[in-house]
């Protein structure tokens, strides 16, 4: 029993490597290959798949509309929820807590719900198709979601350091800049790589806001897999390579990892 | 929390964010109002229908069909991850090399855009070339995911076992590891065994994470589309169309806008309703 309590992460790790795996075993594999019956390992390792999508602008592109919609939304989440999120850890004030609520009730809105307001919205601001419009779009989840974890994370500090630089003479933006920011570089850095996550992730919003321009590298992926016949290679290829960034960011939150899913509540 | 002061200029610091959240929620949702209420024949001639969808929806078969499959796959996974999740966190090292490692690559699904984690496990559950669908034929199942219900629950189930648990795990282990080691040394003078460390010591560490992660669990699995969309389309049949995939197909499939706008709001205000309940008993905590 103990011995086997002991394994139990390790099973588990297995568990979630094994499709992970199976994507980029068919991802090196030739169509002819993959067609042709079950093998664990490709028989003629080939990057042609690699190659296609690297070479096409209308796969690379996908990856490019991705990275910069997903930017842009990190950027303005966290810049918009840094001082709300100030406010609701520091004062009390009129309809403060159902503001909060009101927030994380559009966590709680399923995209399908809002998918085709959403594109007469935004197609009546003429912002339809654009990088933006999907940045701003992913706001209506991830504000709340930073907003929720800052909190969390500068309820953390002791109210005195604000006194402090009060009583030093700081004005409020140079205390909030020069000294409030950097002490909660972990909690924006954890909000930034939620808000990176979820925008990352997220696909039905895109691909009602998008046509051509800024078509996000998902919406391309459903569109081959529908139109050009089932190439499950090029498929698998695009699909690893969707693992990338993500792995990336994870990275550098490493040691916050933990912290940050509780948002910043232990 | 507990000494905040009272300011009303603290309105200054949320009006940016109050007015980028409005633009997107205010006005979609007054948009989904509007059809609820109407009629239409097209041409863009709309005339009041009251109440009419909502009565509709509400005894509309359909409708109850996709909410009870939604309720069932919504419980289903619930009872799976959550005890699951607890049981791996109580079983992760707590310090270490090893610990990052686990972390990384157990956030690793949680990062994957949600149709390719469709479109991976549908590769991944292919009868004759995937590695699961090979698997279970060899050992004498005979699956199927496009033929057989049964099978398409199966897949959509263990698909999303896979990609969520490890956000339980990740909520748990963030409330164990704040556990201080004196707790532990003290259990072990008491005598207690591993059952009461559990229930007295590390379950009321986690009670609030944990209320976080079912709050989580279940809006997310509440409003899931992409993934079952992508894996199944929502069969065979209607098997497996739960609320998303139901209200797209109506809305964008059919354009029956005021069923659909009709069905968005029930579905909305159920979401609402279990979640502010949570919501309530988390911030009674917050409170304390």
């Amino acid at each position: 029993m103990m011995r086997l309590t002991k394994y139990t992460p390790v099973l588990y790790i297995i568990f979630l490597m094994l499709p992970i795996y199976w994507l980029l075993n068919m991802s090196f594999k030739t169509t002819n290959e993959i067609l042709g019956g079950f093998s664990l390992y490709p028989q003629e390792f080939t990057l042609v798949n690699y190659k296609t999508i690297l070479t096409d602008p209308t796969w690379y592109m996908g990856y490019v509309n991705s990275m910069l919609y997903v930017s842009f939304n990190t950027v303005i989440s966290v810049a918009a929820a840094l001082p709300a999120a100030y406010a609701f850890s520091r004062f009390r004030f009129l309809g403060d807590k159902h503001l909060f609520f009101w927030l994380l009730t559009n966590r709680m809105a399923p995209p399908a719900v809002f998918a085709l307001p959403f594109f007469q919205l935004y197609s009546a601001v003429e912002l339809f198709d654009t990088h933006i419009a999907v940045a701003l779009a992913h706001c209506l989840f991830n504000i709340p979601l930073a907003v929720w974890i800052l909190e969390g994370f500068m309820s953390g500090v002791p109210k005195e350091l604000d006194e402090t630089a009060y009583v030093d003479g700081y004005s409020f933006p140079r205390f909030f800049f020069k000294i409030f920011v950097p002490t909660i570089t972990a909690g924006i850095g954890v909000a930034a790589f939620f808000c990176f996550m979820f925008s990352w992730v997220e696909l039905l919003l895109a691909k009602t806001l998008t046509s051509v321009d800024a078509k996000p590298i998902a919406a391309t992926m459903t569109r081959t897999a529908s139109t050009s016949g089932y190439e499950l290679g090029l498929l698998a290829a695009a699909g690893s390579l969707t693992i990338v960034p993500g792995a990336f960011v994870i990275y550098f939150v490493r040691n916050y990892i933990a912290k940050g899913f509780a948002l910043g509540r232990v | 929390m507990a000494i905040r002061t009272e300011n009303n200029k603290a309105w200054l610091f949320v009006i940016p964010v109050v007015l980028l959240v409005a633009f997107n929620a205010v006005v979609p949702l007054m948009t989904v109002v509007n059809y609820s209420v109407q009629e239409t024949f097209g041409d863009n001639l709309f005339f009041w229908h009251g109440l009419g969808w909502f009565e509709d929806v509400l005894r509309s078969e359909r409708f109850h069909a996709s909410l009870a499959r939604q309720l069932l796959f919504t419980g289903i996974i619930l009872a799976i991850e959550i005890p699951l999740g607890v049981m791996i966190a109580l079983t992760m090292p707590k310090k270490g090399p090893w610990v990052p490692v686990c972390l990384v690559l157990m956030a690793l699904p949680l990062l994957i855009p949600w149709n390719v984690v469709g479109a991976m496990w549908n590769i991944f559950a292919l009868p004759e070339i995937g590695f699961l669908g090979y698997v279970l034929n060899e050992i004498g199942f005979d699956y199927n995911m496009t033929q057989s219900p049964l099978a398409a629950w199966f897949t959509v189930v263990l698909m999303d076992v896979w990609h969520w648990t490890s956000l339980v795990v990740l909520l748990a282990y963030a409330g164990l590891i704040s556990i201080p080691d004196a707790y532990y040394q003290a259990a072990k003078i008491d005598g207690a065994g591993r059952f009461a460390v559990f229930r007295h010591i590390q379950l009321p560490k986690m009670k609030q994470v944990l209320t976080i992660a079912i709050l989580l669990r279940f809006m997310d699995s509440f409003m899931i589309y992409t993934e079952p969309f992508v894996l199944t389309g929502g069969g065979p049949g209607n098997s497996t169309t739960f609320l998303s995939i139901d209200l797209v197909k109506i809305a964008l499939g059919q354009f029956d806008l005021g069923p659909a706008a009709a069905m968005s709001l029930i579905y909305f205000l159920i979401t609402l309703g279990v979640s502010w309940v949570f919501y309530t008993i988390m911030t009674r905590h917050d409170v304390r």
